[in-house]
């Protein structure tokens, strides 16, 4: 079980979500996020009051799926978020240990 | 004598206490009862226009500019104003303003409305009830006083507010209105001042300079991001002032008459001509036209055009208002960066250097056909003159009282939230809330 966490441009998570369903993902965490990287942030100027933004607005992604699925979910997303510009964001998969489903008490591959 | 009918006497002296009993009964003001329905109800909608800019244009449109910690607090500003301020105008400011035409004040006759009946009239409006035009131009010190606050956004005290606007009002506001309009010494030397580009922006624009420069600068003032919570609630705030605007210019004619009209054009025009140029002179400079750009420049036109509108033509209106946008984006950057001061939310960039133009301007631009006086270019030099010692009057008295004002309020109460409060945001340290 790998957990896949994404983090995209928010006008993508349209193309991601379509993506990631068409291989068989029924579900995701979404959240807002601020951060930076590469990118750095941008200049915002008010009546002449000039403010760096370093921290830009950000969607993070996060689905729970199996080892053989984690594969082909990073690529979509991957294909899916991609602009080509700088601050297209990025994608980590790290293992999951164990898995519970709330309601019926299924664990691990039955739970996700 | 005795020749008269003995019933033509008996009327003689009927009639004679009955006009004694109606002399006793209507005001020494009421000399002629002439009531319009058509000015009243114009009045009445104007009335409403003013107050709408308050509550809640201005509230919106200083509260959007402001960070997320502090829009309650600057929306609690404007309220203040409403509360306070309604009931003193009601106890002695309308009095003190609009009764008896002494060079320096009017008189308390009509203390708490004392003597104001259903037929009184002001002789500065004499088709509307008195009442009316006392409402009316309470709304206006209402506004004069919430315009101040934007100077001293996001750290001034709640309390201490509440104090410096109950001063400001009875030693700067009134006295001024009764100068400019209501019989003093300034309407006496013929200082042209349509709707407020002394007593409302000027003044206020000088206040908020003083008061800004007396509580100092905000934390973070010039290193860290100081930007607008949510620049649409602004956006929103703009349009109510300038719809509202309509009533502050439009009504000032104080009748449903074509001068009326004429104001509510060249309003229009100088907010549109303002929102252009400031929009253009950002394009330029700064490569983008800011919305914000865009909206001070439509307030700038508004406040610039508000001392000559009903004294200059329509067309006018256009030169007046990209004049404003000009400057006042000029003051807003410049002139605001050069002497480093924190204007928070720009009342001095704004509506300090509209009014003070705009008064200028309506100077240049009079015209008899429309007000019945002429300006510069209609050969009356003189006026720009007169309109020059105007503003220098109301620089000087505006802004020495509101300093004095404030180092006394001071020595009662801290003006100033502490740095703590201020790091934290006032709505939550000031009124116990805050926007989640």
């Amino acid at each position: 079980m790998k957990l896949v966490v994404a983090i995209i441009k928010p006008f993508k998570l349209d193309e991601v979500r379509q993506a990631l369903t068409a291989i068989g993902v029924h579900g995701m965490t979404v959240t807002e996020v601020k951060g930076y990287g590469r990118q750095k942030g941008h200049t915002e100027i008010y009546r002449g009051a000039e403010y760096i933004v370093n921290f830009l607005p950000k969607l993070r992604i996060e689905i729970a799926v199996s080892s053989e699925l984690a594969v082909k979910a990073v690529e979509v997303i991957s294909a899916g978020a991609r602009t080509g510009q700088i601050g297209d964001g990025k994608i980590f998969v790290t293992p999951i240990d164990h898995a519970l489903r709330i309601r019926t008490g299924e664990t691990d591959s039955d739970a996700l | 004598m005795s020749a008269l009918p003995r019933h033509a006497a008996c009327a003689a002296a009927a009639l004679f206490v009955a006009s004694i009993f109606s002399a006793l009964a209507t005001p020494a003001l009421a000399d002629s009862p002439l009531i319009s329905a058509a000015d009243t109800a114009w009045m009445i909608v104007a009335t409403a226009l003013v107050l709408m800019m308050t509550i809640p244009g201005l509230a919106l449109f200083y509260s959007g500019m402001v960070r997320k910690k502090n829009v309650l607090a600057t929306m609690a500003q404007s309220l203040a104003a409403v509360m306070i301020i309604s009931i003193l105008w009601v106890a002695f400011g309308y009095s003190l303003v609009f009764v008896g035409d002494g060079p320096w004040l009017g008189t308390l006759d009509r203390w708490f409305l004392a003597g104001m009946t259903m037929d009184s009239t002001n002789p500065a409006a004499k088709t509307i009830p008195e009442a009316l035009f006392m409402l009316y131009q309470m709304t206006f010190a209402i506004i004069t006083v919430a315009l101040v606050a934007g100077a001293v956004a996001d750290r001034m005290r709640f309390s201490a507010y509440l104090l410096f606007s109950v001063g400001w009002f009875m030693f700067v506001y009134v006295p001024l209105a009764h100068w400019v309009w209501g019989g003093g010494f300034l309407a006496g030397i013929g200082v042209l001042d349509f709707a407020g580009g002394l007593v409302v922006h000027l003044s206020a624009g000088v206040g908020g300079l003083v008061a800004a420069k007396v509580m100092g600068r905000r934390h973070g003032y010039g290193s860290e991001n100081l930007s607008p919570f949510d620049l649409s609630l602004a956006v929103v705030g703009t349009g109510l002032l300038w719809v509202g605007w309509f009533g502050f210019n439009g009504g000032s004619a104080l009748s449903a008459n074509s001068r009326a009209v004429m104001a509510i054009i060249a309003t229009h025009l100088a907010a549109c001509a303002g929102a252009l140029s400031w929009g253009a002179v950002e394009w330029m400079t700064r490569r983008k036209p800011s919305v914000l750009g865009m909206i001070s420049g439509a307030v700038a036109g508004l406040g610039t055009i508000t001392p000559a509108s009903g004294f200059v033509a329509p067309w006018h209106g256009i030169v007046i208002g990209v004049i404003a946008g000009l400057v006042c984006f000029w003051a807003c950057t410049w002139l605001k960066q050069r002497f480093n001061y924190d204007d928070s939310l720009d009342v001095f960039g704004v509506h300090g250097i509209g009014g003070m133009t705009g008064t200028l301007l309506a100077g240049v631009f009079a015209t008899a056909a429309i007000g019945g006086t002429p300006g510069l270019i209609e050969g009356n030099p003189q006026q720009l003159l007169i309109q020059l010692y105007g503003v220098a009057v109301t620089l000087a008295w505006a802004g020495g009282v509101t300093f004095l004002l404030l180092k006394l309020v001071g020595a009662f109460t801290p003006l100033r939230v502490s740095r703590e409060h201020e790091l934290e945001g006032l709505d939550i340290t000031q009124h116990g809330e805050a926007l989640q």
